[in-house]
């Protein structure tokens, strides 16, 4: 047996990776429900999900997951069949019991302590939701045992079995039972599980191979089954299948031998299923079709193939592409050096090769997307929590859950967006009453939307509470000493307190908040994804807080700039146009503060070189290059550069804390000619420009002596 | 090499900064390679020299003679940049040469008399005599920055 652990392990991981499927279906089929779904599909999705982990569970020896999963499953199964119609809190309770079991699938795969007392508490309010009927469901988790440990006990049936009736059952499944991805091999399977079975094959219908239709069932069983089962548990085998199949059991006292066994021709039709696999490979089959097949059904879309693919693999393919760019770029460096005719073969053979790089990166990057609904649907749980904990109705309303982000954008989104979501239900939502005395109603509502705007993606969480309390925050700041009093600051400058270290508006320390952990480190993880958060309020119909990241992590299409002698790097999507200047171009607003006329506007002018430390201010701004560039903000701002090197495609290598990055300093990228490049984000730069605080701006100077 | 009776049982990579003479236990080096130019950090502090291409890694690389609080020698050509590694992440050290690599053991070390004026006290984990020479053994823990204490 040891040496198939390894291939349990892996089947242990495929059983968890697939859990995490059946959950998001599991959640987006209650979502269905909750906004009022008729559709039986729905419920039906719900129930197989919850089945099919605990089937998945059971082969594993999961128990305290098939515990709850079973019990689950029994509540679900009455609402299935109509005798429960779940009321506002049966589905909150759908919901805490889908969370919970999320948490418990999460606790077995990481072989974590599995919260029992949650797990009974939770059963005790779905037990409550079913009446009394129903307790002696408690012995079915001892069915699913002798599976779990069958993987190496093949002398099960020597367990007592008192008083052993002979059932004969026939089964016939219909097409639908199969387009629905049900396994009849799971069925006899579980059969077998009840006591000793006789299994034989009715091949009698099958035509010949050419009149064969290869989506018409043909092949009946008939099963003759010793075991100390009643007849309703014998059918609880079947009850997924329902109405899927012909199914006929009867006592086999009364009806002896089923005649279509006899007549049997081919002897391999027969196999005894007396409990345990009859040889170590099949657990594995057995497995695996389980929790796979409702999600072919479940998912409702149309069947896709999918390549499950070890992330190491594209890590490693998505390195090499970038390796590949660098190489390009050292190649086409070298060409040009060595004098070729643009219009040479080898120049245009550099084009085409050019082209088919950027095809490849492209191709790389669509396989580390991912939608965001998995992080979306997470969210959802995070804001029932936090509504519960604070006592405040609130509904989310998620859109573009298809937006496609970097994998490894969305797991490190997870923790920023949670807070944000806890934030926006416990200070963004006012208390029930203020609600209702400003005209709103009752239950707040929790937006979150994720959308790609010009080369970026957008996510938004935004509230209808009261909007940020400027004059509060402005005195909660200055109480905590974080800006001089009696400062000027503008409504932008005032929001932005709130993403400084230490500051919390929280009245009092909730369950939720207020403990310290604040936006500062939302922004701070944000940024160190390469992105950007602004804040949208307005008093008294809500805040947003909008989340702009890159498409990816890895490549940009940059303009390649010079300023003072260093190399640096612009993404290409920001920069608006080039300007040459002349004289009267740059008026001065007040000193130090320079704009540049751009067709009759107005656009501030930053210098790179000083912004960055590299030199002094410039004396005179003619003939100088300027690079007008598009904020975030709707706004364009004028950089001053010495020069414009190349539009290219550039790899972006991160660069952490311990190279001490500046603020507008993105990333770092490698030339063709072997050095390395800061990529800047020009909103950032600018940003910080406004505000170099006084140290920087020494060091600035040092620098400019030394250079 | 080092195979005498005593038991050897550290080795030091010995180098010259700003002319004093300073050792690292060789464990925590990774190579040693020559000066390149480098690309600058802006706002960084004035011991962070910057970042070169270490065969496609960005590695920043630190003015050790800035960092002990000495002056900053001239570079050139000969200066050469120790790659040490440090809880997995690499590090440059720019120094003015490599000397040697010697074998100790560890019972040679001496902790550094207290001597709380004295900025370098905390980066100089022990002294050892080689060849009647003074050699500071560097504590690299204390010298690069370890991601968290120095984030603003």
């Amino acid at each position: 047996m040891s040496d198939q652990n390894d291939p349990m392990a892996e089947i242990r991981a495929s059983f968890f990776i697939e859990c995490e499927e059946l959950l998001e279906a599991l959640q987006d089929g209650l979502s269905e429900m909750d906004e009022g779904s008729e559709d039986p599909e729905t419920i039906n999705v719900v129930f197989r999900a919850v089945h099919s982990i605990k089937g998945g569970a059971g082969a594993f020896g999961l128990e305290p997951l098939v515990r709850f999963a079973h019990r689950y499953e029994t509540v679900l199964d009455e609402v299935r069949s109509g005798r429960l119609s779940p009321d506002h809190e049966g589905q909150k309770l759908f919901f805490q019991a889908a969370d919970h079991l999320s948490d418990l699938v999460r606790a077995c795969r990481d072989d974590a302590t599995v919260p029992e007392d949650q797990s009974q508490a939770l059963l005790d309010q779905l037990n409550g939701l079913l009446g009394e009927q129903e307790e002696d469901t408690e012995v079915t988790p001892e069915e699913f045992e002798p599976l779990g440990l069958s993987l190496d006990l093949p002398d099960l049936d020597a367990l007592p079995a008192p008083a052993l009736t002979t059932y004969t059952i026939r089964f016939k499944p219909e097409a639908e039972l199969y387009e629905t991805g049900n396994e009849p091999q799971m069925l006899l399977r579980n059969l077998g599980e009840l006591g000793e079975a006789q299994v034989s094959c009715d091949t009698s219908a099958l035509p010949s191979l050419a009149e064969l239709s290869p989506e018409t069932p043909y092949v009946a069983w008939t099963i003759r089954l010793q075991t100390a089962a009643a007849e309703p548990e014998i059918r609880e085998v079947f009850e997924f299948v329902e109405g899927l199949c012909e199914l006929t059991i009867s006592d086999a006292s009364d009806t002896e031998e089923s005649p279509p066994a006899e007549t049997l021709p081919d002897a391999p039709a027969t196999i005894a299923l007396a409990g345990p696999a009859t040889d170590p490979v099949e657990p594995e089959e057995a497995a695996a079709p389980s929790p796979d097949t409702p999600r072919k059904s479940g998912s409702g879309a149309a069947a896709k193939s999918v390549v499950r693919v070890d992330l190491e693999r594209i890590e490693r393919l998505v390195n090499l592409v970038g390796e590949l760019v660098i190489n390009q770029a050292m190649l086409s460096q070298s060409l040009e050096q060595a004098g070729l005719s643009p219009h040479s073969d080898a120049m245009n053979g550099l084009e085409e090769f050019q082209r088919l790089t950027r095809d490849i990166q492209d191709s790389v990057m669509m396989i580390r997307a991912q939608p965001v609904k998995s992080l979306f649907q997470r969210m959802s749980r995070i804001v029932r929590e936090a509504s519960a904990a604070v006592g405040k109705e609130v509904r989310l309303v998620t859109e573009g859950e298809a937006t496609e982000v970097d994998k490894t954008v969305i797991e490190r989104l997870a923790d920023p967006l949670t807070h944000m979501i806890r934030n926006a239900v416990d200070h963004g939502l006012e208390n029930n009453e203020a609600r209702a005395s400003s005209g709103k109603p009752s239950e707040g509502t929790v937006r979150l939307t994720a959308a790609h705007r010009s080369g970026r993606v957008i996510i938004e969480v935004s509230d209808d509470g009261s909007g940020i309390d400027r004059p509060r925050v402005l005195k909660i700041a200055t109480e905590k000493g974080l800006v001089p009093p009696d400062v000027q600051m503008t409504e932008a400058e005032i929001d932005n307190l709130l993403f400084m270290p230490g500051f919390s508006t929280a009245g009092k320390v909730s369950n939720l908040s207020g403990r310290g952990v604040g936006m500062d480190v939302v922004r701070t993880a944000i940024q160190s994804l390469g992105g950007r958060i602004n804040i949208f309020s307005e008093r008294g119909k809500g805040t947003t807080f909008s989340i702009s990241l890159p498409l990816t992590l890895a490549v940009l299409d940059g303009m390649v700039v010079r300023v003072a002698n260093e190399t640096l790097v612009l993404p290409l999507n920001v920069v608006v146009e080039t300007l040459s200047l002349g004289p009267g171009d740059v008026q001065m607003l007040r000193p130090g503060a320079f704009v540049v006329r751009v067709r009759g506007g107005f656009v501030p002018l930053y210098d790179l070189g000083v912004i960055l430390g590299y030199r002094g201010p410039l004396q005179d701004h003619d003939r100088g290059i300027v690079l007008l560039i598009a904020l975030e903000d709707g706004n364009r701002a004028a950089l001053v550069i010495d020069g414009i090197e190349d539009q290219r495609q550039v790899v972006i290598k991160g660069l952490d804390e311990s190279f001490y990055r500046a603020p507008g300093i993105a990333a770092a990228t490698i030339l063709g000619d072997g050095q390395i490049a800061l990529i800047l984000d020009p909103s950032d730069v600018i940003a910080s420009a406004g505000s170099i605080r006084p140290k920087d701006r020494a060091l600035a100077e040092r620098m400019v002596e030394h250079g | 090499m080092a195979d005498n009776t005593t038991a050897k049982d550290l080795e030091l990579l010995t180098f010259r900064v700003a002319d004093q003479e300073y050792s690292l236990d060789i464990m925590s080096v990774r190579e040693i390679c020559g000066w390149t130019r480098t690309t600058p950090m802006p706002h960084a502090p004035a011991f962070m020299r910057g970042v070169i291409n270490l065969r496609g890694t960005v590695l920043p690389v630190m003015d050790l003679a800035l960092r002990l609080n000495m002056q900053s020698q001239k570079t050139s050509d000969r200066n050469v940049i120790i790659v040490v590694t440090l809880n997995g992440t690499l590090t440059g050290l720019l120094v003015d040469a490599v000397s040697d690599i010697v074998a100790i053991s560890v019972e040679d070390l001496q902790t550094p008399p207290e001597m709380s004026s004295d900025p370098q006290s905390t980066v100089v984990r022990a002294l050892t005599v080689i060849d009647d020479r003074m050699i500071r053994v560097l504590d690299l823990a204390a010298i690069v920055p370890s991601g968290t204490e120095e984030v603003a």
